[in-house]
């Protein structure tokens, strides 16, 4: 099922949670809503699913506006965060609820019911446990019986909360690509939310970042990480050194050195914002152009040697990831003498208040989690 | 929980961990380094024992003493007095409506408080504990101002020719009143930690509001409620202040048990009075096991609605 987003507004009280989000997805496609806490991505599917009223805008499910549905008629599959099983139910009846309550020629037969409930538990691998009650099952159980309860109407759209966020790392992992094979053999149109970067990257066909109730960018999961179309995506998506510098004509002049631009186009001229990711800035030989700096420390997980270095002219610090097998990664220590290169960077005007050294449009309140998040990719 | 044949599965994601929770231990078992040395536990221990026996215990048997001081054959007959008996059955009809009535009141006030977002909220929280701060007395006296000769309502009522003063209706509305807290209180801490999830889920499954509350909430707070339903019901049934301000003391016709109690001491017939009051006090105690026995068999359940 199409589903098209026209200029969804939502506020609660004084708080705008979504600030004209427009969105077109695709049938059969599976989409991530990504971005911190606070950024409006649970409102949005919320409202999708008629769970919450939008302020203004529509909601199209294959070309039709839904808002005269109430959620009941909506025919959404929507699995809660905290999976919001009925825990004095059974598994089966847990799943067939959605069948049950069906009234006159909509309801199916018990025997019907009875074998689609054994179908749906075939299909989340929980055969065997349908006599079960939730306290009795795992989280990860517990989240495919959610599923399955969510699968039974047919929905015409599978709407997931954090679908993982309550479960451990390997557990999160396992599912995560169970999920994605689910997908593929069902085919249903799928909209998860998650605030985990690296979740979203692997499972989704494309990722929708969203920050302070707007959407930062729409695209496939390379699309986001290799060309983020703004600071925020560039931050949130991965761990980024953002420097100062200056554009004149073809050339970028950061820490007192010129660079030549490597681009077709014409960037406009004056101050900006240098953002580039520690795996993408080299390290050079002290003849070629680069900047110098000096090697604060050095760190090193598994393959990765990880140096933070300070700029000669400017002293702003920079991280830098190398591979272990990398020459210039060899036997460095505190004190060495560096030469660092931007790779690849994304060049951005600088923003007002750039030189606090916090990132343009990111709510302070937000700012430790994700760089937190950050830190995993 | 030992994983059976069914939990380990070869290809899904399961977690083998099992989400049983530990079986319970005492925090404190045997653990010299944080307990209290063995006299201060015994003391304490001591005290609450005689405290209790000497002011709950003691009580209690008395009453069972002094109502078979004469014999069983003393304690039927003192029960079987006419009088008697018009007050057992006006007792057990003022809460066989009392209660009832106040399930659905106490139910819908706490759905309403905990489910939905309205103006006037807070208030109406301190609405319903306004039958615990009143003194009975003058939960009776509102009937009164309202219902009598010179009450708001009291003409109009005497032109109907209805009786609800010194009459049953006045003392169900009493009983109603002073009991309607026991019902709503358990439930909205009860219905306030389980949120509206379930709720949500049920509705985006296809349910009907009327569904959902059967089928999801009902079975979600059915301890809760029958918990705070004994407890009304006790209430309803040992009331004296507010039915004693509006019962007219007419015998063998509005005379609760209390108030016939009551009567039975001041006309200096102990053993026919503590006959009665055994009576209550029996109820007292089937409340209290039962009550017990939830307790054991659903106290997680009832954990998050116990506060008083």
């Amino acid at each position: 099922m199409d589903i098209q987003i026209r200029e969804i507004h939502k506020g609660f009280g004084n708080f705008p949670a979504l600030r004209g989000v427009n969105l077109d997805i695709h049938s059969g496609e599976l989409i991530a809503l990504l971005g911190p806490s606070g950024s409006g991505k649970t409102t949005l599917l919320r409202t999708i699913a008629g769970l919450e009223l939008p302020d203004a805008g529509q909601i199209l499910f294959g070309g039709t506006d839904t808002a005269p549905l109430p959620v009941r008629e909506r025919r959404v599959g929507f699995v809660f965060q905290h999976y919001a099983l009925f825990k004095h139910k059974t598994v089966q009846d847990n799943v067939a609820f959605g069948l049950r309550v069906r009234k006159g020629p909509d309801r199916p037969s018990e025997s019907v019911i009875r074998q689609r409930v054994l179908e749906l538990l075939d299909l989340v691998q929980l055969s065997g446990l349908e006599k079960r009650y939730p306290a009795q099952l795992s989280g990860g159980q517990r989240q495919r019986v959610a599923l399955a309860r969510a699968l039974a109407i047919e929905p015409r759209v599978l709407l997931l909360d954090e679908p993982f966020g309550a479960l451990d790392a390997k557990v999160r992992k396992d599912l995560r690509r169970w999920l994605r094979e689910l997908h593929d053999k069902t085919g249903y149109t799928t909209i998860f939310v998650t605030h985990d970067q690296e979740e979203a990257l692997e499972l989704a066909d494309r990722v929708v970042v969203m920050n302070r109730g707007r959407i930062e960018q729409v695209g496939t999961t390379s699309e986001v990480y290799e060309q983020p179309a703004t600071p925020f995506v560039f931050d949130f998506l991965g761990s980024v050194n953002v420097l100062a510098g200056e554009v004149q004509g073809r050339h970028l002049r950061i820490d007192g050195t010129e660079l030549t631009l490597d681009t077709d186009r014409e960037h406009p001229a004056g101050a900006v914002d240098v953002y580039v990711r520690p795996h993408d800035l080299r390290l050079v030989e002290d003849s070629s152009p680069g900047l110098g700096a000096a090697v604060r420390s050095v760190q090193r997980t598994g393959a990765v040697v990880r140096l933070t270095a300070e700029l000669d002219h400017s002293g702003e610090t920079v991280e830098v990831e190398l591979s272990h097998l990398d020459p210039f990664a060899l036997n460095r220590r505190g004190g060495d003498r560096i030469r660092v290169l931007p790779a690849v960077y994304g060049l951005f005007p600088r923003a007002p208040h750039a030189a606090l050294r916090t990132l343009p449009d990111v709510d302070p309140k937000s700012v430790p989690e994700h760089r937190e998040r950050g830190r995993l990719g | 929980m030992a994983a059976s044949a069914n939990e380990v599965r070869p290809t899904p994601p399961t977690d083998a961990g099992s989400s049983a929770p530990p079986p319970f231990e005492p925090l404190m078992q045997r653990n010299a380094a944080i307990t209290e040395p063995g006299w201060v536990r015994w003391t304490l221990t001591g005290v609450a024992v005689v405290f209790l026996s000497l002011f709950l215990l003691l009580p209690l048997v008395s009453v069972f003493t002094e109502a078979l001081r004469n014999g069983v054959g003393a304690y039927l007959s003192a029960i079987a007095e006419p009088d008697t008996l018009s007050s057992i059955r006006l007792t057990l009809i003022a809460a066989a409506i009392a209660v009832p009535l106040n399930l659905l009141l106490g139910v819908s006030a706490a759905w309403a408080i905990t489910k939905f977002e309205f103006r006037g909220k807070s208030v109406l929280i301190s609405l319903i504990d306004l039958p615990f701060s009143v003194s009975p007395v003058v939960s009776g006296l509102i009937y009164v101002l309202i219902f009598g000769r010179q009450g708001y309502l009291g003409p109009w009522v005497a032109d109907h020719d209805i009786k609800i003063l010194f009459a049953v209706p006045g003392i169900v509305l009493a009983t109603i009143f002073v009991t309607f807290p026991f019902i709503a209180r358990e439930l909205i801490p009860l219905m306030q930690e389980q949120g509206t999830e379930s709720e949500q889920a049920a509705l985006s499954l296809g349910a009907s509001g009327w569904q959902t509350f059967w089928h999801v909430t009902l079975p979600n707070i059915k301890w809760g409620l029958l918990y705070g339903v004994l407890l009304c019901n006790a209430r309803a049934m040992g009331e004296f202040g507010a039915v004693s301000v509006v019962s007219g003391h007419i015998r063998g016709q509005t005379n609760t048990m209390p108030l016939q109690i009551e009567i039975l001491y001041n006309e200096y017939s102990f053993s026919a009075a503590f006959a009665v009051a055994s009576l209550l006090a029996g109820l007292a105690l089937v409340t209290l096991g039962v009550k017990s026995l939830l307790e054991w068999r659903y106290g997680d359940e009832l954990a998050a609605s116990r506060r008083h």
